[in-house]
């Protein structure tokens, strides 16, 4: 009897450990099954066209997305010129100022906006520039990836550098320094590569944003000229691309999919080289 | 170890003996004006009554200890000195506090400045992690304002001359301050503290973390600095009152129960609990 229990003890262990393995392994098999469906239809298509040319006129082979990845990166800065400022300061804000009873309400505000679909977010845009401007611009697109980023940055730097000891604080005010330069020079100093983390994941987070930029940035097949008017983005031409009836068109999708895959894995992977270096100091 | 001569020659090349405003009453034990003037001074948490009716004052250029029981209100008391209280939202204070015979609590005083001329010893040393050696010891100037490089080199040089930490760390400056042994980064941040020439400098259990010898360097450090510091330690170690300081106080459930020279305290106290915790009966 002594026996049996033990061998049903053992294959519980064993049966539960298997099945959370099983879980934990069920996020890995996603990501690699769409780098590699990504990377088998994308890589043909990814040549020097690609990343020079524009594209080509309905029915002509070939051209890139040489304006689209140049957009990418134009709407990546605007976003950042809005986020990086508003969302830091506002974690500082949190973190060192403010009361318990604000502060609950900033957080909870934050944190509702972070989990509000993109959508709504390109559809608010559209309201208060595109409708008033009378036209969609790359102004507007950059405002709305800004405004995604404000609380994911926010919420991030707040967390870092509420990590940081109080005896450094306590330390700099003890030698005469005012409040805001313990704030900005010694808190936030302390704590750069943390906030700098956080400001690469939102900027990996909105770079494959789509439905916001629908209603705002709405996509050019030719150079932006003005960031008064539209601007081409990678996930945009991938979306247009991806519904058209054309095979051509369907390739050079992948090939905008694998690219912006691979920016956004190299953001990651910057990330993670931050925080280890961060490590590795501290001990 | 340091010479005394260098010390005061250093000390000579750095500031004049703080001035002693001559309207103030002659109403402290020697004859000279008190370093600390405490008048009924009472400190709340909330509702909770941490310091009460403490009246005492304490001497220039001598060093004395604070000692007592976990929870009496040691701490509460030299925070108070410096205004680092303020820091906990529901602090409150009464009494007054008299710097050199200006109030540290008037309606004109800020407390920067106050931090400024009472200098802080944390018990944890806490250099600033981003920060070399010779970064942490003229942040306090750079924070307010100095640029001058010469004499950031000089005042920096001089403070770690003064807190006997030069010899040590002068083919390192520019490493990084955690790189330093434990007693080697407290006396760092007791470099730090003089960099800005305060004029009295409040340690709280500056050693209780280091080992004996490390311990018996910070010692030997404040004995050469009485003469040109008024310094008010608060120690758990009753020997350590005994070996470095002129004056005690003994602090008890929030109440002062005794204050005198350090010989007479600890050889013939006048209240009875002084005497049972000074021989450990209690405490």
């Amino acid at each position: 009897m002594d026996t049996a229990y033990h061998r049903w003890r053992k294959f519980k262990n064993t049966f539960m450990q298997l099945l959370t393995c099983a879980c934990a392994l069920l996020v890995v098999v996603p990501l690699g099954l769409i780098f590699y469906h990504v990377l088998n239809s994308g890589i043909g298509s990814v040549n020097w066209a690609f990343f020079t040319q524009l594209p080509k006129p309905v029915g002509e082979v070939g051209g890139g997305m040489a304006n689209a990845i140049v957009g990418t990166f134009e709407l990546l800065g605007l976003a950042s010129l809005i986020g990086v400022p508003i969302g830091v300061l506002g974690g500082v804000f949190l973190s060192e100022y403010g009361s318990l009873r604000l502060n609950w309400w900033i957080r909870f505000g934050a944190d509702v906006l972070n989990g509000v679909p993109s959508i709504i977010w390109g559809m608010v845009v559209y309201a208060l520039i595109v409708v008033p401007m009378k036209r969609f611009s790359a102004w507007a697109g950059g405002v709305v990836l800004g405004m995604m980023m404000v609380p994911l940055i926010m919420r991030t730097t707040e967390e870092v550098l509420r990590l940081v000891p109080n005896g450094y604080r306590e330390a700099s005010l003890a030698l005469g320094i005012a409040r805001w330069r313990t704030s900005v020079q010694i808190v936030v100093r302390t704590a750069l590569k943390g906030i700098v983390t956080g400001i690469l994941l939102a900027l990996a987070r909105v770079a494959g944003e789509t439905a916001p930029l629908l209603f705002t940035a709405l996509g050019n097949v030719a150079w932006n000229r003005s960031l008064s008017d539209p601007i081409a983005a990678m996930p945009l031409q991938i979306f247009a691309y991806a519904i058209s009836p054309y095979d051509d068109w369907h390739r050079q999708a992948w090939a905008a999919a694998l690219v912006l895959l691979l920016f956004v894995a190299i953001i990651n992977v910057s990330v993670r080289a931050l925080t280890r270096d961060r490590f590795s100091q501290r001990s | 170890m340091l010479m005394t001569s260098e010390s005061e020659k250093v000390r000579a090349i750095l500031l004049p003996a703080p001035a002693a405003p001559s309207e103030h009453p002659t109403e402290s034990r020697a004859a000279a004006i008190p370093a600390v003037s405490v008048r009924n001074l009472s400190v709340f948490f909330a509702a909770n009554h941490v310091l009460k009716h403490v009246t005492l004052d304490i001497p220039a250029r001598a060093v004395t200890a604070i000692i007592g029981p976990s929870g009496c209100g040691k701490s509460t008391f030299l925070r108070a000195l410096n205004r680092m209280h303020e820091l906990v939202p529901t602090a409150r204070m009464e009494g007054e506090i008299k710097l050199f015979g200006q109030d540290i609590y008037g309606p004109t005083v800020e407390s920067v400045i106050v931090r400024r001329r009472v200098g802080m010893v944390f018990q944890k040393s806490n250099p600033f992690p981003t920060m070399s050696v010779a970064e942490n010891v003229t942040v306090g100037l750079r924070l307010n304002g100095v640029r001058s490089r010469a004499v950031l080199a000089e005042r920096m040089e001089t403070s770690l001359v003064m807190a006997a930490l030069w010899n040590e760390v002068k083919d390192r400056l520019d490493a990084p301050a955690l790189s330093l042994s434990g007693g080697q980064q407290q006396r760092l941040c007791i470099a730090r503290a003089l960099a800005v020439q305060p004029e009295v400098l409040l340690m709280d259990e500056p050693a209780s973390a280091l080992d004996p010898l490390a311990t018996s360097k910070i010692e030997d450090l404040i004995l050469d600095l009485k003469k040109n510091y008024t310094i008010i330690i608060v120690t758990h170690n009753m020997q350590q009152a005994a070996r470095i300081s002129d004056d005690t106080v003994f602090f008890y459930l929030g109440e002062l129960i005794e204050f005198g020279p350090t010989s007479k305290l600890f050889t013939n106290p006048s209240k009875k609990q002084t005497e049972d915790y000074v021989t450990g009966r209690f405490g």
